[in-house]
């Protein structure tokens, strides 16, 4: 069988020791990885059911197949578990864990045993963020907008909080560990301008991670502290201020969308490259965009705050700022799409998420526009066009880049090809019933549906209804793919060193690599994207 | 089920026609890029699909001026979105001097309004048309907001503070309301419908209210409270007078000035030691947890009546005033009737 033929023919990460406590006091950034892998699909999972319970009540306007506590705390953990617990970790954690090093041709991250740390500290959050969904719940909506939060809400706020803060950490740390290996673990000859763009976005991800996120663990140590103490300051029954929270939590939280956004981006110049077998095209631009969205992402903050009685001229300033964000991200999608000309393009899995991704993300980016304005934002805001929108960039961008991502490097982790067919029609699936749940809500929102809603005005029911089949599309799309990486797991067919023909380092070493990644650290004398170097043939210029 | 697929609200203020100008150029730009970013993706894809397993393409060199102008045209755009959003923004943030004030107090889960010819609602506002209507707002809780969206109009309601916003319906009907920040339990419980009415229809529903004005209310109150005791009406008081206060820069002790607006008011009410007047001892005490909200902004439109330049619209709008026939029963100041609660 072919299992027997890999293992016996030479160690790798995944046969070099056996047993739960060869995992659970790993410090190989592979094996890591892959518990990661593991953690994030639970949170997933679970994410993922109260969405369905939302769409599912939402089918009719009155508030009929659950109460409204049990309505308002399954779109809060649903917030809580999908951002903190499985899109802030979701790629950087998993495929950023397992190839970030390989790819500079690095034998592991510079602090392996703080990589594990960082692992436990997200179990840690995760186990307080669960105990309190067990133990009751918790209502304040993702954002713990106060003093519904400090003064008013009955559930486990303190709990929730306190997982998200211990959580906090475990990016914090990732970000540190990720900067400090691209800083001192390159390979001879790979120099800045050589590394893949997955890199640079990974880099511009984790000083995102580094310094916006203790503001998120002192603002929620704030709440705590207004909850439990009646320090006053954020309830103004107290002399505290409940703007101030707004600005603190939004300063961390409009960040964390390029948290959560730049590591899409940063698969996505991989995968688009590799099946264009072309360097992306405007390499620098695309490098340097992904440190100007890190760099002004952190002034924008107070585009949330256009409605909340904020200065006239302090929304001017955000809205102005904003706009200056957006630039970057359209010459990314600019510069992908020129990549494609002239390139040998293959409709392999990943690049049909590529393209997904590009179109979707175009859509979330554009309509960033629409609420970057304040005379439209006043309408739109806390309706379901944020909802829409946001969606479109959170999972229309990033879940995409992350399912092509695993798809891409599903051979290389495993040793193992998933079933393409099966794969293909998955995607499609997914990109047709992500747009059936979300672009309704555009409409929806800009009618007037206000978002956290538990009953709703009949007129609405229909764009409701067409959400919620949409939702039921998507989530068969989503299951697809975790049945057949199981099947693929023990009968998928060996997949060779490098199925794509992709350039990278991590694709000249075995699949899967060995524990220390290479055989003989590589001598990097190429730059990224340089597909002569792999593809054995001569140049043949299919563009003439 | 939905009686039919809408896919814009009704156009009902003066500003719904704006912010939907702005949406048709905010779709247009939009539509025209996916269909550029679509169509060029699937052009290539089908154009240069890999016809062999081993073909190579040769790798572009980047174009500066591809690059530059596929950041200056997108940007020259977005400024064009920035200052016509800003514009519209303008407009909505500055209420008309000629609006009529209304008073809205949110909290979980229900609205309430005061006219300031003394009218209270609850969940309901009605308003005439074609005349603009200010808006003051608190809550008495957690923060909620504001939303009539076939108005295009949106504010937050904060706690412990005033925010205001305006808008000019200019059709007669039934619009919702909604709270649209989320705010707790029944959030979505928490919404009600605007009126818009003919200004002669609105004068018959005025009429047809039980109470004085608000500043009635106001004084009623400011008596119930013993304020006169040291608020006198001349100098000899121990605290300042009130006559023409609002509107005016106050001198503060310590040094510093405070234009004496509502906001300014209302702290001195509730936190009268935060600013204390030039001249005068901290001697009041605070009314924190003796008066509700509603009674705050009652009190507020009283003292707005002793400025010599009307702070309100009372006068101004001749027509619309109750008679000042003796307040009736019912409301006693600073709440509302039981059984509104």
């Amino acid at each position: 069988m072919a299992t027997a033929a890999i293992t016996a023919e030479r160690e790798t990460y995944l046969n070099s020791a056996y047993g739960l406590k060869s995992w659970l006091l790993t410090k190989d950034h592979k094996r890591i990885a892959v518990l990661y892998f593991i953690t994030i699909s639970i949170f997933f999972a679970i994410g993922g059911t109260f969405a369905g319970l939302i769409r599912l009540e939402l089918l009719t306007p009155e508030g009929d197949l659950v109460s409204s506590e049990t309505y308002n705390k399954l779109f809060t953990m649903h917030g809580v578990i999908m951002v903190f617990f499985f899109l802030i970790p979701s790629i950087p954690a998993t495929l950023g864990n397992f190839f970030l090093p390989m790819m500079i041709g690095a034998r592991d991250l510079a602090f392996p045993r703080i990589n594990l740390l960082s692992w436990y500290l997200l179990i840690a959050g995760g186990a307080f963020a669960i105990f309190a969904m067990v133990a009751g719940g918790v209502d304040t909506g993702w954002t713990f907008y106060t003093p519904y939060s400090t003064s008013y809400s009955t559930t486990y706020v303190i709990a929730t909080a306190l997982g998200i803060f211990i959580a906090g950490f475990s990016s914090i740390l990732t970000g540190l560990n990720f900067v400090v290996t691209v800083h001192r673990m390159r390979a001879p000859g790979m120099t800045w301008f050589r590394l893949p763009l997955f890199v640079w976005s990974h880099y511009a991800t984790s000083l995102i991670q580094v310094l916006g996120t203790p503001v998120i663990a002192v603002t929620l140590f704030l709440v705590l502290c207004e909850r439990l103490f009646h320090l006053g300051i954020f309830d103004p029954a107290l002399g505290g201020d409940p703007v101030l929270f707004q600005h603190l939590f939004w300063f961390y939280s409009h960040p964390a969308v390029y948290i959560m956004v730049l590591p899409g981006m940063a698969v996505i110049s991989e995968i688009v490259s590799t099946f264009s077998r072309k360097p992306v095209y405007g390499y620098a631009f695309v490098a340097f965009s992904s440190m100007a969205i890190a760099v002004i992402g952190f002034l924008v903050w107070g585009h949330h705050l256009f409605v909340s009685g904020q200065s006239l001229y302090a929304g001017l300033v955000f809205s102005f700022l904003s706009y200056f964000v957006a630039i970057p991200s359209a010459v990314k999608v600019f510069n992908w799409t020129a990549t494609l000309y002239r390139g040998s393009i293959s409709y392999d899995t990943p690049m049909l998420y590529a393209f997904g991704f590009i179109g979707l993300f175009t859509i979330g980016g554009l309509t960033g526009l629409f609420v970057a304005s304040l005379g439209m934002d006043v309408h739109v805001t806390d309706t379901y066009f944020v909802i829409a929108h946001f969606h479109y960039v959170m999972v229309g961008g990033t879940i995409m880049a992350y399912l092509g991502g695993v798809h891409y490097w599903w051979p290389k982790m495993t040793g193992r090809m998933y079933p393409e067919g099966f794969a293909k029609l998955s995607a499609l699936v997914i990109f047709i019933g992500f747009n059936l749940t979300f672009f309704p809500q555009f409409i929806l929102g800009y009618l007037g549906m206000p978002r956290r809603y538990h009953e709703y005005s009949q007129e609405f029911q229909l764009l409701h209804v067409l959400s919620s089949a949409g939702a039921s599309v998507l989530a068969v799309g989503y299951i697809m793919p975790a049945i057949y990486f199981l099947w693929s797991l023990r009968y998928g067919p060996v997949a060779g060193a490098n199925p794509w023909g992709a350039s990278g380092l991590e694709w000249r070493t075995p699949s899967p690599p060995p524990t220390h990644n290479f055989d003989r650290i590589p001598v990097v004398t190429f730059d990224a994207y340089d597909y002569s170097t792999v593809i054995p043939t001569e140049v043949n210029d299919v563009g003439h | 089920m939905g009686t039919q697929l809408r896919f814009m609200p009704e156009q009902a203020s003066t500003i719904a026609a704006d912010v939907d100008h702005l949406l048709y150029f905010f779709l247009a730009v939009s539509i025209f890029f996916t269909l550029l970013i679509f169509g060029a993706i699937f052009y290539f894809a089908i154009r240069y699909r890999r016809r062999s397993p081993n073909e190579l393409p040769a790798a572009e060199h980047t174009g500066l001026a591809l690059e530059i102008v596929w950041s200056v045209i997108p940007f020259g755009l977005t400024m064009i979105m920035f200052g016509w959003g800003a514009s519209i923004f303008f407009k909505e943030s500055r209420p008309p001097d000629n609006a009529m004030q209304i008073y809205v107090v949110g909290k979980q889960w229900m609205w309430k309004l005061q006219h300031m010819e003394g009218q209270r609602e609850i969940n309901e506002l009605h308003i005439p048309i074609n005349r603009p209507v200010r808006l003051t707002m608190t809550s008495e809780d957690v923060i909620h907001s504001f939303f009539v969206p076939d108005f295009r109009t949106k504010q937050d309601v904060v706690p412990g503070r005033y925010t205001t916003t305006w808008f000019e319906a200019t059709k007669p009907g039934k619009y919702h309301l909604f709270c649209a920040e989320y705010c707790g339990t029944k959030h979505s419980g928490m919404i009600g419908w605007v009126y818009a009415m003919e200004p002669q229809d609105y004068a018959e529903w005025l009429a047809g209210g039980p109470t004085g004005s608000m500043a009635d209310a106001g004084a009623r109150l400011f008596d119930d409270l013993a304020c006169g005791n040291c608020h006198k009406t001349d100098t000899n008081g121990r605290c300042p007078n009130l006559v023409g206060v609002f509107g005016s820069t106050v001198r503060l002790a310590g040094g510093g000035t405070v234009r004496a607006d509502e906001a300014y008011i209302r702290e001195s009410i509730l936190d009268p030691d935060a600013k204390v007047v030039e001249g005068y001892q901290p001697l009041m005490p605070t009314f924190q947890g003796q008066i509700t909200e509603e009674g705050v902004v009652q009190l507020i439109e009283y003292i707005k009546s002793l400025s010599p330049k009307p702070g309100t619209l009372i006068q101004q709008n001749g027509p619309l005033v109750p008679s000042s026939e003796p307040a009736a029963a019912g409301a006693s100041p600073g709440q509302l009737p039981s059984g509104n609660q």
